[in-house]
C-alpha cells in the first residue's frame, strides 16, 4: 500500500540567542547599542545578529527525521519532553515551516493540537460551534448537517444560546470536544488533548478516537499516557533529541522506551552553577535503590544522587525542591533543616539517599530539583531534573477522583466526640 | 474547507514553499475569511447598551467638534460647501482608514492563539479586519446622505466615481496594515506607534480642513501622505466637484500606496514563514 505519510529528512532549527550583560555600561552605550541593534533588526529582520551583544546558538529540534505512514495505520509517538514530538506535529499540520526536508501528504488533513481553539467567549455556544467548526477546516454546509449530532454529543442544547464565557469548563470542554469528534478528514493529528477533562470524559474521547481508527482513517497520536497509545494505535515512533529512534509495533516501541528512558529522570535538564560541587546519578526509587517513578499516596520515596566536590568543603547545603505540573512549588527539603551536615572532599564521590517515609501529595505529576550551593553561592542546580507520578489510591480511600487543583493530603484521625 | 476527494490532493511541505501554492490556498479558505469577518462583527458591540448606535454617534461628534473648530472659531475657507459636509466627507475615509488600520496591525496578535494551533494561510487575518472597518463606513455613509439631504445637497454623476476612490483608501491601509501587523508580531513596540502615528496623521491629513489652504508649490509634497488623494477625491465625487482635483498629486499618491501595498505583502509574506515561531 502506498504511503499517505511521507517524510524525507525532515528538520528544523531554531536560533536561540542569548543578550550578553556587559560589565559597566553607561546609559549612553546602552541607547547607543540598541540603537545600532536595533537598525540591524529592522534591516534583516530574523537573521542571527552578529553584534557583540548577542550570541546566537543554533538549537536543531528535529534533524533527519524521516519516516512513512501507511492508509489506514494509527500510529503513537512518544518520547520525553524536548524530543521533538510537538515541533513535529506543528510541522505536519503546516503551523510551521521546515528548515530542511520534506514531507508528502496525500488527503484531508486534519489537525487537532488543542480542543476549542479559536472559541470566542463572547460568541453564544451555536456561534462557536460554526466559527470552531470553521477553523478546523469544516465547510459551512457540513457543519450545518453536522450540527444537531454535535449538540446531542455535547449535552448543551439548554444553552447553545449563552455565550460561552458563562459555560462551566465542563460543558466548555464537552463542546469543543464533540465539534472536533465531527471532523472528517482522511488523516487526523491529535496532540495530547486527551488529558483534559475527568477521567469519564477522558473515556469518552479515546472511545471516540477507537472509532475513528476502526473507520479506517489515518490518525497520527502523541501522547505521554502509554497506556492510551497502547490501546489506541497499532504503530509507534519513539522520538528522542530531534530524531526518529525506534519504530515499530506499538508493544515493541514502549518496550524500549522504557528501556532507554530510566523511570524518572529527565534528560537534559536545565542546569545552572559554578561547577564546584556536581550532582551526578540522580533518580527516585524504592529503599533498595531500584528506580521507580509511580507512587501512590502514602507511599515512602527515595530520592539518590551523588555528590562529587573539585574542592574540599567543610559543609554545604543540598536542597530539594518539588514544584508541580503548573509550576506551582510545593516542597522544599533541606540538609540544614533536617539538621544533617554534609561535606565534601576535593574529587571524592559520595552517594546519598535523601527519604521520604510519606509522600502525601495530591495525585498528580511532580518535578524534583536539585540544588546545592552554600549562602548565595550556586554549585549545582538541576532544575525539573526529576519527574515522578503520584497515583490515587494507597492510604485514600475514596473512589472518586481527589480534587485535581488541590496540593497535598493531611493525613488525618477522625472521632466522634460527645459531650 | 478543502473540498477536492481525497486522491487528488498531494500536499507538500518543505522549506520556501512557491508563492503560487500560497495564493491557492488563500482561495480555498475564504469561507474561514468570512466566517472571521463574520465572527469580529458579531463580537464588536457584544455587551454594550446601545451597540451599533456607537458607529453613529463617534462620527457625527467629530465632525461637530471640527466645524466648530476650524469652520466657525478659525474661519477656514469651505470653497463654498457647508463646512460640515467638507467635514464629513474628509470623515468617510478617513475613519475607514483609521479604524482598518488600527484594527488589522494588532489582528496577528489577537489572534496569537489561533496562529499556534491551526493552519490556513495567515494573510486573511490581517484582510479580514480591514473588511469588518467597511461595515462602519458603509454606516457612515448612510449618515453623510442623511447630512447632504438635510443640506439639501444633490451629488452628481461624479458619485460614481466614489468606489474608485475606496479603492484608492483601501491599497495604503492593506499596505499599512500588513507592514504593522508583520512587524507587531517581533516588536511590540508598534502597538504604541500606530496609536501615535494615527493621530498624527489626523493633522496633517485635510480632514478638519480643504486641501485647497495648501500653497500651490507645496501640493505635490503635501500628496506624498497617501490620505491626501484619497480625501481630496472623496470630497471632488460627493460634493459636485466643489473640489478641484489635483492630478498630480492623485497620481503621486496612488503610485505610493500601490509601493506600499506590494512592499507589505513581500514583508508579511517573509514574516508568515517563522510567525508560529515568534509570537
Amino acid at each position: 500500500m502506498t504511503p499517505v505519510i511521507k517524510v524525507e529528512n525532515l528538520g528544523k532549527k531554531y536560533t536561540i540567542s542569548h543578550q550578553q550583560r556587559e560589565e559597566s555600561s553607561s546609559l549612553r552605550d546602552v541607547i547607543t547599542n540598541s540603537v545600532r541593534s536595533l537598525s540591524k533588526k529592522v534591516f534583516s529582520p530574523f537573521t542571527p545578529h552578529t553584534s557583540p551583544l548577542f550570541v546566537s546558538e543554533d538549537f536543531w529540534a528535529l534533524k533527519d527525521v524521516s519516516f512513512e505512514v501507511k492508509q489506514g495505520d494509527r500510529v503513537g509517538i512518544i518520547g520525553r519532553n524536548g524530543a521533538g514530538k510537538s515541533t513535529l506535529l506543528k510541522i505536519l499540520s503546516r503551523i510551521t515551516e521546515p528548515t530542511s526536508g520534506s514531507i508528502r501528504i496525500k488527503g484531508r488533513v486534519a489537525s487537532l493540537l488543542e480542543v476549542g481553539t479559536g472559541f470566542h467567549p463572547e460568541l453564544t455556544g451555536r456561534e462557536n460551534i460554526f466559527l470552531n467548526g470553521a477553523i478546523l477546516g469544516m465547510g459551512r454546509q457540513e457543519i450545518r448537517k453536522k450540527f444537531d449530532e454535535i449538540v446531542d454529543f455535547a449535552e448543551i442544547e439548554k444553552f447553545l444560546d449563552t455565550p460561552v464565557k458563562r459555560y462551566s469548563s465542563g460543558m466548555y470542554v464537552r463542546l469543543a470536544f464533540a465539534v472536533a469528534a465531527h471532523l472528517e478528514p482522511e488523516i487526523l493529528i491529535v496532540d495530547e488533548v486527551l488529558a483534559v477533562g475527568d477521567a469519564q470524559f477522558q473515556r469518552k474521547c479515546l472511545g471516540k478516537m477507537e472509532e475513528v481508527g476502526l473507520e479506517g482513517r489515518t490518525v497520527l497520536f502523541v501522547s505521554h499516557q502509554l497506556g492510551a497509545i497502547q490501546k489506541l494505535c497499532t504503530h509507534c515512533f519513539l522520538l528522542g533529541a530531534g530524531a526518529v529512534q525506534h519504530s515499530g509495533k506499538t508493544s515493541e516501541v514502549i518496550e524500549e522506551y522504557l528501556r532507554v528512558c530510566r523511570p524518572g529522570t529527565v534528560l537534559a535538564p536545565v542546569r545552572k552553577g559554578n561547577g564546584t560541587v556536581t550532582f551526578a546519578d540522580y533518580h527516585v526509587g524504592e529503599s533498595d535503590g531500584k528506580p521507580k517513578e509511580q507512587f501512590f499516596i502514602g507511599d515512602p520515596i527515595h530520592v539518590y544522587f551523588s555528590l562529587t566536590g573539585r574542592e574540599s568543603l567543610a559543609a554545604i547545603e543540598v536542597s530539594l525542591e518539588l514544584r508541580d505540573v503548573y509550576g506551582d512549588s510545593v516542597a522544599h527539603i533541606s540538609n540544614e533543616d533536617d539538621g544533617v551536615v554534609i561535606s565534601c572532599m576535593d574529587g571524592v564521590r559520595r552517594d546519598y539517599c535523601v527519604a521520604i517515609p510519606e509522600c502525601n501529595l495530591a495525585p498528580k505529576n511532580y518535578f524534583i530539583s536539585l540544588w546545592t550551593g552554600k549562602l548565595y553561592e550556586t554549585y549545582d542546580y538541576l532544575i525539573d531534573c526529576i519527574e515522578i507520578t503520584v497515583l490515587q489510591g494507597g492510604i485514600l480511600s475514596r473512589k472518586n477522583p481527589y480534587p485535581e487543583h488541590m496540593k497535598c493530603y493531611l493525613p488525618s484521625r477522625w472521632s466522634e466526640v460527645n459531650g | 474547507m478543502i473540498r477536492e476527494g481525497a486522491a487528488q490532493i498531494e500536499l507538500l511541505i518543505e522549506p520556501n514553499r512557491p508563492a503560487l501554492h500560497y495564493w491557492r490556498d488563500v482561495w480555498r479558505y475564504r469561507e474561514l475569511f468570512w466566517f472571521l469577518v463574520w465572527r469580529d462583527i458579531l463580537v464588536r458591540y457584544k455587551q454594550t447598551v446601545i451597540g451599533v448606535a456607537w458607529s453613529v454617534i463617534r462620527p457625527l461628534a467629530t465632525m461637530i467638534a471640527f466645524t466648530v473648530v476650524f469652520g466657525l472659531l478659525a474661519k477656514l475657507p469651505s470653497d463654498e460647501v457647508p463646512y460640515p459636509l467638507l467635514v464629513f466627507a474628509a470623515m468617510l475615509p478617513w475613519n475607514f482608514c483609521a479604524n482598518a488600520l488600527s484594527e488589522s496591525s494588532g489582528s496577528l496578535i489577537g489572534n496569537a492563539n489561533l496562529l499556534t494551533k491551526v493552519y490556513f494561510p495567515r494573510i486573511i487575518i490581517p484582510v479580514s479586519s480591514i473588511i469588518v472597518s467597511l461595515i462602519d463606513f458603509t454606516i457612515s455613509l448612510v449618515i453623510m446622505a442623511g447630512v447632504m439631504l438635510w443640506y439639501g445637497y444633490l451629488p452628481d454623476w461624479r458619485i460614481v466615481t466614489l468606489p474608485l476612490f475606496l479603492l484608492l483608501a483601501f491599497l495604503p491601509v492593506a499596505g499599512a496594515g500588513l507592514w504593522f501587523a508583520a512587524l507587531n508580531v517581533k516588536y511590540r513596540d508598534f502597538r504604541y506607534v500606530v496609536p501615535f502615528s494615527l493621530q498624527f496623521g489626523l493633522y496633517v491629513s485635510p480632514v478638519g480642513f480643504a486641501s485647497s489652504i495648501v500653497p500651490e508649490k507645496w501640493r505635490l509634497i503635501y500628496a506624498l501622505n497617501p490620505m491626501v488623494g484619497v480625501i481630496d477625491g472623496f470630497r471632488w465625487a460627493l460634493l459636485n466637484g466643489a473640489v478641484e482635483l489635483y492630478w498630480p498629486g492623485i497620481l503621486l499618491s496612488s503610485a505610493l500606496s500601490l509601493a506600499l501595498l506590494i512592499s507589505g505583502l513581500w514583508f508579511f509574506r517573509k514574516t508568515e514563514r517563522i510567525l508560529a515561531d515568534v509570537i
